[in-house]
């Protein structure tokens, strides 16, 4: 009997081990697989040149489109969504603090959309373009990647702006500021990392997605040009050299892959390196 | 310095805020609405019934079976949650409960990271890997013809996507389970794994099912890298081996020619609209599941 529940305890702790370092296995095989592959056909033309006439079968160029198209349309997004953002986050947690009934019922909304799926934002942000008359473009494609980096945005400064002692605002208003001001002047210095940190969350959640700019951005040849142009995106162009019969030109989606991970990598890096400066602002309690 | 005095500022920001609150707490709801009137084309011609459990896919000759592609999704996403679900459960567990704190220090930027990568990307890996895994050593192994491109692939890829999502969901739930509980256990005698067997897992089940519900919802509606490996044929998939299609990448790859087969577009509506009604539900019901978790 003793004996018994040894060897399960054993057998349990094992399989324990065993499946964190699976996870771990498996990250390890993911870099090492987009790193081997991309490297080999990484090139110094394929960043910093647009694609020329048949570059799909083979010919010259890269991808410079379509890393800048990406990084302008997240940019935008990102901007966009921290405008409509950030007064929501500080509306939860200075107007509505003492309200705990309306935010748990807010906050659930918000964990709902975040729910939702790419592709159904996709869809929906097609059915909107046509209604408003526009063509695929890279204003089309902002408006539909902020609806889906919103609710990742607005909960990720919620759940930092939520630490704040409600003395904070309390000694702010015994000195004569009104809520706004506590909002924007004092709730937003006190948890400048937090933000920083939900903002290149969102980044990297606006770059690497496929499924809504899928209908809504189009795909170009062309640097962008104007918010009313298509424009391309990493990861489409990813997708799209990937599908081509040609060795070739799925080496550059290896590259191209390799680029978007480097991104995203750097983003996320980026933000945990920032997240520890700004604290000089920070009053601790 | 300023061009409107205090009060006046004081309301334009809490108009300003109040106008986002709106826009975003009405977003589900206008999400909802707008699919549902494109989608209405097609519900007023044919009944749910018959959408929903027809096997015939022809959008040119007006017929529009979606049984295919939920039974696809449902394969996958279940096969999936199957892979998925022990691991992140072990994971987790081995991560709270029996390690230092260093290795929870490790496994944290090794979440954000698989968490961070695109789904565009796994999809690469997926073909790169898993793929040609699948048809020349599994295949032939297991004495099955198949292409490597399959709901098996797909599925393999998407437990490895998801893993980040309901391991971060786990660990939390593991960490807020108070340690008097456990002590109060030792302090009758049991072994470390008798406690985590009988209370620590009977105390976490909501958040556990809560954090597999999850993880269900997400897979379900995950486009790119299913789309990338599962073959997308239009046919009920016989065993794990066949290739098969699922509702996000019915709609994602063709949204190209919607526009000009009629009906066509109300079609791929109505399955974003479904994928939306099926993500809502499963995020309400799991979300009623954490509040249980948390009310004691």
């Amino acid at each position: 009997m003793k004996l018994a529940r040894k060897i399960e305890e054993k057998f349990f702790k094992a399989l324990m081990f065993l499946s964190t370092v699976f996870i771990l296995i498996i990250l390890a095989i993911i870099i090492y697989s987009i790193f081997e592959k991309g490297l080999k056909s990484i090139s110094w033309e394929m960043i910093t040149q647009i694609p020329q006439g048949g570059y799909y079968y083979g010919k010259g160029g890269g991808i410079l489109n379509a890393i800048l198209g990406s990084l302008t349309l997240a940019f935008g997004a990102t901007a966009l969504a921290f405008i409509i953002g950030l007064p929501v986050a500080l509306y939860l947690n200075v107007f509505l603090v003492r309200h705990k009934k309306v935010i748990t019922i807010i906050r659930f909304l918000l964990d709902l959309i975040w729910g939702i799926p790419s592709i159904v934002y996709g869809a929906f942000g097609f059915s909107l373009m046509i209604l408003l008359g526009l063509q695929t473009s890279l204003l089309a494609g902002i408006l539909t990647v902020t609806l889906f980096i919103l609710p990742i945005m607005i909960r990720s400064m919620d759940e930092i702006l939520s630490t704040v002692p409600i003395g904070l605002q309390e000694a702010s208003y015994s000195l004569g500021s009104n809520k706004s001001e506590t909002a924007f002047k004092i709730m937003t210095r006190q948890t400048v990392s937090g933000i920083i940190t939900a903002i290149l969350l969102s980044f990297g959640r606006a770059i690497g997605d496929a499924a809504s700019v899928l209908f809504t951005a189009g795909y170009t040849d062309h640097l962008p040009n104007g918010l009313l142009e298509p424009v391309a995106t990493l990861p489409l162009s990813i997708f799209f050299q990937l599908s081509s019969p040609v060795a070739e030109v799925q080496n550059r989606a290896y590259a191209s892959a390799l680029v978007l991970t480097l991104i995203i990598l750097l983003v996320s890096l980026f933000s945990r390196g920032l997240g520890k400066r700004y604290h000089k602002t920070k009053i601790n309690f | 310095m300023y061009l409107l005095n205090r009060v006046q500022r004081h309301r334009v920001n809490s108009t300003w805020m109040v106008i986002s609150l709106a826009l975003v707490a009405f977003l589900p709801f206008l999400l909802f609405i707008g699919l549902y009137l494109k989608s209405a084309m097609l519900l007023r011609d044919y009944s749910l019934f018959d959408l929903v459990f027809s096997k015939i896919w022809k959008p040119s000759s007006g017929q529009f079976g979606f049984y295919p592609f939920i039974v696809g999704s449902v394969w996958v996403t279940m096969l999936a949650m199957i892979i998925t679900a022990p691991v992140c459960l072990l994971t987790a567990i081995y991560v709270t409960q029996y390690t230092r704190k260093f290795v929870l220090r490790i496994m944290h930027p090794a979440i954000d990271i698989l968490a961070g990568i695109p789904s565009v990307v796994y999809g690469l890996w997926g073909i790169l890997v898993i793929v040609p895994f699948i048809s020349r050593y599994l295949g032939p192994w297991l004495e099955v013809k198949t292409m490597g491109y399959s709901i098996l692939a797909a599925a393999f890829v998407l437990s490895i996507m998801i893993i980040p999502f309901v391991l971060n969901i786990l660990i939390e739930i593991f960490k807020a389970i108070p340690v008097e509980l456990k002590e109060a256990t030792w302090s009758l005698g049991a072994t470390e794994w008798q406690t985590i067997k009988h209370v620590l897992l009977r105390k976490a089940l909501p958040g556990i099912i809560a954090a597999f519900g999850f993880g269900l919802a997400r897979a379900f509606g995950e486009t790119m890298a299913v789309l990338m490996v599962v073959g997308n044929v239009v046919k009920l998939p016989k065993s794990v081996f066949d290739p098969g299609y699922t509702l996000p990448a019915l709609i994602a790859n063709n949204y190209g020619e919607m526009l000009s087969i009629p009906k066509y577009d109300s079609a791929l509506m109505f399955a974003a609209l479904l994928l939306l009604v099926v993500s809502l539900f499963f995020n309400l019901v799991m979300h009623f599941f954490i509040v249980k978790f948390n009310k004691y």
